[in-house]
């Protein structure tokens, strides 16, 4: 047993987390900086913080993930990071020419309290910032929220910076996307193209993260949203957030910058999650939603009801963030499946919200967010009461392992297989890859462990 | 260098290429950490100072140093982060510290991640009544032998005293845990060569002598120092060990348990791998207990032999060196045939190296024994003595940055000291050729005119790469995928690219044929669409 020491005996835990289903702010950042075209990412805090951040992305994406850090010293730590970050911000333009730096901040430079503003303004009375270059920033304490808060404080700090409400409205509708891989944005971008609606997504890591070997290796890649993209998201008619965790605070700022009147829908995870964004993109793009993409939903319903049987009644054991464990819990109550377990160490309201109201029907249904809402939790739960199938990131296979139980790799982070980054999980065809993937898995561990005379060479 | 690689090499011209790129401050300061070699008169290179900010570092931190290295591959202990949700995350399970735990030590908390989760209440509170709680919540669900605390950068600055919560803890557990702190901030020192160090006075302080029980089936009784069982190199020492009828009383700290750190001290040599992170660990056995040490190398199937004979020679015992030998024969049957059909692919080839704090050098032997030449090489956070041997130790400046290092003294024990061998006989094996309390370091075995870079920034590494074109780049997972872009394969000797085990001789056959792979493989020779132009396109470093 690789997790011996997890029993069924659940204690009431007040400080230990064992286990999280989250990780911090800065990476979140980290993130989210690589969607815009030509950025260098800057943690600003000691230097551990910006290998791990880079390290762990690299390790799910398979992709060079290049960030700088401020190298905080033990002066620093006590005096303040100030000359380090106007260090840093001279030497990343002059070595690296990014056109924007975007920082953050880790739980050192927040605890010590350095005052972002203020460091960077002194960089450019310097000089240091180059005529046409940005320095963006934003504040991710590593004690606050998780890695989505980053994500979201970051993609709040696009708007903050570069927004820009012109008196020429353009009928453009801006699509915010959430924590999500660069085959699911590439996804969502193709059905607003196939709809021929005009969009701007921020950010994009699409282009970014996904790039080809060709013997040329581009610090900044072709992806990411331009700066001139970035600034027309203020004349833009309309906003659709994917996913309230990451983009709604981004959303109430551009409608507060620049009036841009914005909806939060969910990322569109299965089959109503779809359906509810391309409705909105419709109304809002004013659109009809073409017959190619109603024939791909008709695609994903014959699988389901194919092969329905399968499916129906089977128990399933969820991890991750939010704004990816709404659509999927929801998605798979839509195929009668039991998600009975769900935890989320991100903390918010709107999760326990959701996930009553889609659960209402699963009595059994047990779910957690916030602190010590962890996978030693979710395991002991599994201990309790088993389950037929886990979906998660890769932490979630020691469990798949100690238990027997199918496993599909989903969320953050996947260390140990690759290709996620090209084939998507969001729309109709997303979710026709994902219970492709259910499906297998299950038919997978009949057919290994059924007894000899009960193999059926049709499914 | 081999014939006909030296005539495309110049390397000459990187020093002044990449200087000129850098602002003039911060190309004064790495013009100190880039060095030409020579190993009959061996340049100083700067080394173990503060990295430039902005300059994009390969280093991790102190914690990473403590936690990550050192005390995290010991199965038994359970290990919890004083500090926010990232730094206990990011070090769960990202090391491949192998563990095969055993009827004595059932116990595995390795696939555990175990942290305090501090919020925003407790950076302005204080953590330390959430820390005790967590320890109490610890004990009562697992019940381990001993509890280790690390903490993180924001736990200095609060002022929460781990070492306090310590003894707090160990008292209301009535002794029945050995619970102790580190104070691992990430902002100490420059590097996870802090880390190291605080690791190393821990082990010291707090297990290392703890048990003077003396168990094993075989009378010669070594330690191996600094081997983290990455890819499982130490289950293949420890198997080569028990082929030779050598007792492994503790390996630091790979496949280990508290015990091995508590029995440390009965042992009668200690063999030094990594030197950078536990040579202080070595130093404090001989000084408190007698064991003098000697610097080992199992990684390449030469080294690995050499080792063994040195411990032979040791030992002095005619029927242990007998086997040795005898065992050195018979490995190398199979590491000869797997050496020759790898070579027939990677003679002549150039390897450059950036790892960590030893195996940069360390690989050179493999390598080597593939007919590779390594035309550049560098630490992240080694130390000049890690360069250029440890006769410079005494001329090593302390520097602010490093100063605060808590540095312990260690005397004689005042029962247990027992010099393993006398002054003569100590005098008598150096003239046999054996070295105590020595370290060439890296610079003593590169050729003549190789590069040698400390701390190397990620446009070093692309200049390297464009100027040179290396075979085969050696480097960490931040850097495999940015090199391979530019169509030159990258290994990874941090994680061995999840392979391994890669010492001893088992581990050597592995390598070559690892790298007999990467010069086989035929993807790279597909980087060009046909119908793009067919002129062979040269990796290109673009900003």
């Amino acid at each position: 047993m690789l997790l011996k020491h997890t029993t069924d005996k659940e204690i009431d835990r007040k400080a230990l987390t064992i286990n999280p289903a989250k990780t911090c702010q800065p990476i979140g950042a980290m993130y989210a900086a690589l969607g815009i075209h030509g950025c260098l990412p800057h943690s600003h805090g000691s230097q551990g913080c910006c290998s791990y951040h880079r390290s762990t992305l690299t390790r799910h994406f398979k992709e060079p993930v290049v960030a700088a850090t401020s190298s905080f010293s033990e002066g620093s730590s006590v005096f303040g990071g100030s000359a380090n970050l106007v260090q840093a911000i001279e030497t990343m333009f002059t070595v690296y020419k990014p056109e924007v730096i975007a920082v953050h901040t880790t739980c050192l430079s927040e605890t010590i309290g350095d005052d972002l503003t203020q460091i960077v303004s002194k960089a450019n009375d310097d000089g240091l910032i180059p005529e046409g270059k940005f320095v963006i920033y934003c504040n991710t304490p590593s004690y606050v929220g998780t890695h989505i808060t980053g994500y979201s404080n970051q993609v709040a700090a696009m708007v903050k910076f570069f927004s820009t409400a012109t008196p020429k409205k353009k009928n453009v509708v801006n699509l915010v996307a959430g924590w999500m891989e660069p085959s699911d944005m590439r996804e969502i971008k193709r059905l607003a193209q196939v709809m021929e609606a005009r969009t701007i997504m921020f950010p994009d890591m699409t282009g970014v993260l996904d790039t080809p070997l060709n013997g040329k290796y581009h610090m900044y890649p072709d992806g990411g949203t331009t700066i001139p993209e970035l600034r027309a998201t203020g004349d833009s008619k309309f906003t659709i957030g994917l996913g309230q965790y990451c983009t709604e605070d981004a959303c109430i700022k551009l409608e507060n910058k620049c009036k841009v009147k914005f909806e939060v829908v969910d990322i569109p995870i299965g089959l109503k999650a779809t359906d509810r964004f391309l409705m909105s993109l419709s109304r809002h793009a004013n659109l009809p939603i073409p017959d190619s993409i109603t024939e791909e939903r008709g695609q994903l319903i014959d699988l389901i009801a194919d092969n329905a049987k399968y499916l129906y009644g089977k128990r399933v054991a969820l991890w991750g963030d939010p704004d990816t464990l709404i659509p999927l819990t929801e998605f798979l109550v839509s195929l009668d499946m039991k998600p009975v377990y769900i935890v989320s160490g991100t903390p918010g309201k709107p999760f326990d919200e959701r996930m009553s109201e889609i659960l209402k029907d699963i009595p059994e249904a047990k779910f957690m967010s916030g602190e010590r809402a962890d996978m030693f939790r979710l395991h002991q739960w599994i201990k309790q009461e088993g389950v037929d199938l886990l979906i998660g990131n890769t932490y979630g296979k020691y469990i798949a392992r100690d238990e027997d139980t199918p496993f599909i790799r989903f969320g953050f982070p996947i260390a140990d297989r690759s290709g996620h980054n090209y084939f998507p999980k969001t729309g109709y065809v997303g979710a026709t890859n994902l219970v492709i993937q259910i499906l297998n898995a299950f038919m997978d561990h009949q057919d290994r462990t059924c007894p000899e005379e009960k193999v059926e060479f049709q499914m | 260098m081999t014939k006909d690689t030296e005539k495309d090499i110049n390397l000459a011209e990187f020093k002044e290429e990449v200087l000129a790129a850098y602002p003039k401050k911060v190309a004064k300061k790495r013009g100190k950490a880039i060095v030409y070699n020579d190993p009959d008169e061996i340049p100083q290179i700067q080394a173990n100072v503060r990295t430039i900010p902005g300059i994009i570092t390969q280093r991790g931190c102190t914690y990473a140093g403590c936690k990550g290295v050192v005390l995290g591959p010991t199965r038994d202990i359970v290990n919890i982060t004083h500090g926010p949700i990232g730094c206990g995350f990011y070090s769960w399970l990202t090391r491949r510290n192998q563990t095969r735990p055993d009827e004595q030590a059932p116990e595995n908390f390795i696939p555990y991640a175990f942290s305090t989760d501090m919020q925003d209440s407790n950076i302005v509170f204080g953590g330390e009544e959430k820390l005790k709680q967590a320890i109490r919540e610890a004990y009562e669900l697992f019940h381990p032998k001993a509890i280790a605390i690390f903490s993180t950068c924001p736990v200095g600055l609060i002022g929460d005293d781990v070492h306090r919560v310590a003894r707090h803890m160990t008292e209301e557990l009535e002794g029945k845990v050995n619970i102790f702190g580190f104070s691992c901030e990430g902002y100490r020192g420059v590097s996870q060569s802090a880390g190291h160090h605080i690791a190393n006075n821990g082990l010291y302080k707090n297990l290392i002598g703890n048990d003077d029980s003396v168990d094993g089936k075989y009378k010669f009784r070594i330690n191996v120092l600094g081997e983290y069982n990455i890819g499982g190199d130490a289950f293949a020492i420890e198997t080569l060990m028990d082929k030779c009828g050598i007792e492994l009383v503790a390996t630091m700290s790979g496949n280990s348990t508290k015990k091995q750190f508590e029995t440390a001290h009965t042992a009668d040599l200690s063999l030094v791998m990594c030197h950078r992170s536990i040579n202080y660990v070595a130093e404090m056995l001989e000084t408190s207990f007698g064991i003098p040490w000697m610097k080992a190398n199992f990684i390449g199937a030469e080294a690995t032999a050499k080792t063994l004979r040195k411990v032979g020679k040791y030992f002095g015992d005619q029927e242990l060196i007998d086997r040795i030998e005898k065992v050195i024969a018979e490995e190398m049957i199979p590491v000869k045939e797997a050496q020759e059909k790898a070579l027939e692919k990677t003679k002549g080839k150039l390897a450059m190296l950036f790892v960590g704090g030893s195996r940069a050098h360390h690989y050179q032997e493999l390598f080597n024994e593939l007919g590779m030449t390594t035309i550049s090489a560098g630490y992240e956070f080694g130390h000049r003595d890690d360069y250029e041997g440890r006769s410079v130790i005494p001329s090593i400046q302390i520097d602010a940055d490093s100063r605060n290092i808590e540095q312990i003294t260690v005397k004689e024990d005042a029962t247990r000291f027992k010099p393993r061998k006398t002054e003569e006989e100590l005098k008598a094996l150096e003239k046999e050729g054996l070295e105590f309390n020595g370290y060439e370091g890296m610079m003593a075995e590169m050729k003549k005119g190789t590069l040698v870079i400390d701390d190397l920034s990620h446009y070093e590494m692309g200049k390297l790469i464009e100027m040179y074109h290396p075979d085969i780049f050696c480097a960490g997972i931040k850097e495999k995928f940015c090199v391979q872009k530019m169509g030159i394969p990258l290994k990874q000797l941090h994680n061995y690219d999840y392979g391994g085990p890669y010492a001893a001789f088992e581990g050597a056959i592995n390598f070559y044929k690892d790298i007999e792979q990467i010069a086989c493989c035929s993807i790279w020779k597909e980087m060009k669409a046909p119908w793009e132009k067919e002129d062979i396109v040269e990796a290109e470093y673009v900003y």
